[in-house]
């Protein structure tokens, strides 16, 4: 492999591990906050590829897409968790599974419903559909990169959530000790509504952003889910800096596997997790 | 409820499904030998999730890797001798078990959810358009396993029904194995680890062993169930070791209440009957499914197992055993 295809490998890990990273954040911050396993969480993924091909038919720009898609898949959020979620908080962990996994079906067959089983592409926008020429028969498409650009700011900007807002103060100190934060007056209710729609929000919005380049096809929330459920054991639940380290170890051994062993090419990513697992059974960055 | 209210319940059950198929058309007698093969795969996982509190999220590996256990060796025209194969593929599934089980018994809780779902993806991978999978369609199984035991023949599984009787015989089988298992010091230092692990552990009891031998038993039960499904439909693909698979097999078990070997059985008929009413109404039967599970666990919190209990208890029924 001479260097050129190999950076294009590099950036294309780095995009999918970025990603990655979208999906397992709002992942990972519902098991560490609210202590909630949630199956949908793919679902969201594919809701938000979905939801960037119809608004894309209808306004016919993928950032316009994008912009409406964002508020609508926060306010989703907010509804569910206000409908079902907050049953769960007291239920084991079975039941969660058990009615997140019935969402799963009830969001699929919907899809299958309105909008069919066909596999669907969304155009590119305009403004990046250019490629970056790296060498004479070797290219960068833009759009890519501007997928890792965002994801970056996104990050970052979570991180400044978190750590430096009021918001994000509350969020930590509620997952450490929910009635404590509650009776110094905070409204815990809404806080974890909040928590909840923001999971669903970056979920929904990673579907949007790959719908270009994956396409538009049922089932691909489950492949997300699992992938992203491996981040999170890598990563250890509640971490957010955990799920950016993991979901990038992922996207390296994703693309790389493929590359090195393409007889084994679904197998590396577990290969990862399992070797973790020996390692630090809790994640790299398991918290508490 | 009196125990032997329960029991003669049972045998009744039993009574009628050997009976069913003098008054059961050819194709209900398929339907309930489907039936009572999913009830000892939920029933394998009952093991886990009821007794031992071990939520498995991927037990559709080792039902999935013992039926491509027998479609793998099995050769493609002749048949193959029954007792081999079976016992070719419930040590397929059982070894798998094991192996996976070192890694997955690492973790508890949400963690142990999430990674036998992931190790189950790994194992979907490996026959999933791979050259040992052959392709994504799957592989047929051409030709039934042969039962002659020395030379002498005592069934022909080519007669529906006696498959049908073989089936039957194997679920009764791995239910009063599992039931001996369970009253046994083994299954009692289980019921220990599912109520409280730290004081099982200072009683001394390696804990993590246990647990190990419940993974690889349950695996290889599992694998019982996919030899079966892949004997009695003639072929098997990569879809039996689905995540979905998982989770249906799962669904069996919850609905029927845990903690109850007859809950399995009562789920494996529950969510088979529903699932064919459903898909004769419409394409689209997972949507009521789903609809149905998210119903049940915000209305019906202790499964189906649970319902007669409650009903006998309004009408005041019996002694009451609580």
């Amino acid at each position: 492999m001479d260097f050129t295809s190999f950076l294009i490998q590099i950036l294309n890990a780095l995009q999918y591990g970025l990603l990655l990273f979208l999906v397992a954040s709002g992942l990972t911050l519902v098991f560490g906050i609210m202590g909630i396993i949630n199956l949908a969480h793919g679902s969201f993924y594919m809701i938000g590829a979905y939801l960037a091909f119809a608004l894309t038919s209808l306004t016919g720009n993928l950032m316009l897409a994008i912009v409406l898609g964002i508020p609508l898949a926060f306010g989703f959020g907010a509804l569910l968790e206000k409908l079902l979620f907050v049953h769960l908080y007291k239920r084991d962990h079975l039941q969660q599974v058990l009615l997140t996994y019935g969402l799963i079906l009830i969001f699929e067959e919907l899809r299958s419903l309105t909008v069919g089983d066909d596999v669907h592409g969304v155009a590119i926008p305009d403004l990046f559909s250019a490629s970056i020429a790296l060498s004479d028969n070797l290219s960068y498409p833009v759009y890519r990169l501007v997928i890792s650009v965002v994801c970056i700011a996104l990050a970052v900007g979570l991180w400044w959530l978190m750590q430096r807002t009021r918001l994000g103060m509350m969020i930590r100190a509620g997952s450490f000790n929910r009635e404590m934060v509650q009776s110094l007056g905070v409204n815990i209710d809404l806080l974890y509504r909040t928590v909840f729609a923001l999971g669903v929000a970056l979920a929904a919005l990673a579907g949007m952003l790959a719908a270009p380049i994956s396409s538009v096809y049922p089932g691909m929330g489950g492949n997300v889910l699992i992938i992203s459920f491996v981040v999170v054991v890598i990563g250890g639940i509640g971490s957010v800096w955990g799920a950016l380290v993991a979901a990038l170890l992922v996207g390296f051994a994703d693309t790389f596997g493929t590359i090195l062993l393409p007889e084994l090419a679904g197998l590396a990513v577990y290969l990862l997790m399992a070797v973790v697992l020996l390692w630090r059974p809790e994640g790299i960055f398991r918290k508490g | 409820m009196n125990p032997r209210v329960v029991l003669s319940f049972k045998l009744a059950v039993l009574a009628g499904l050997v009976l069913f198929p003098a008054i059961g058309s050819s194709f209900y007698v398929e339907l309930v030998a489907k039936i009572l093969v999913m009830s000892i795969f939920a029933m394998s996982l009952a093991l886990l999730v009821g007794f031992t509190g071990l939520v498995s999220l991927g037990h559709a590996a080792y039902f999935g890797i013992a039926a491509y256990t027998v479609a793998l060796i099995a050769p493609e025209y002749e048949a193959a001798n029954l007792w081999f194969v079976l016992a070719a593929s419930v040590l397929a599934a059982g070894a798998a078990a094991f192996f996976i089980g070192l890694f997955v018994l690492r973790t508890k809780g949400i963690y142990f959810i999430m990674v036998t779902l992931a190790f189950a993806q790994m194992a979907y991978y490996i026959f999933h358009d791979t050259a040992l999978g052959r392709s994504s369609d799957g592989i047929y199984l051409n030709v039934k396993p042969d039962a002659s035991l020395f030379g002498w023949m005592p069934f022909n599984l080519d007669e529906p029904l006696h498959l049908y009787y073989f089936i039957l015989a194997a679920m009764v089988a791995v239910f009063v194995l599992l039931a001996f298992v369970l009253r046994s010091p083994f299954g009692r230092v289980l019921a220990g680890i599912h109520s409280n692990e730290h004081r099982m552990k200072s009683l001394g009891y390696a804990t993590q062993r246990y647990k190990l031998a419940a993974f690889t038993l349950a695996g290889a039960l599992a694998g019982v169930a996919g030899f079966l499904y892949a004997v009695l439909f003639g072929f098997v693909t990569p879809d039996y070791l689905s995540w979905h698979q998982s989770g249906n097999v799962l669904l069996m078990v919850i609905l029927g209440g845990l903690g109850s070997l007859a809950g399995a059985v009562a789920g494996a008929f529950a969510f088979i009957g529903l699932q064919e009413m459903f898909s004769d109404w419409t394409k689209h039967w997972q949507l009521l499914m789903g609809l149905v599970i998210v119903a049940a666990v915000l209305f019906m919190p202790s499964g189906l197992a649970g319902l007669p209990r409650r009903i006998f208890r309004t009408v005041n029924w019996g002694e009451d055993d609580e």
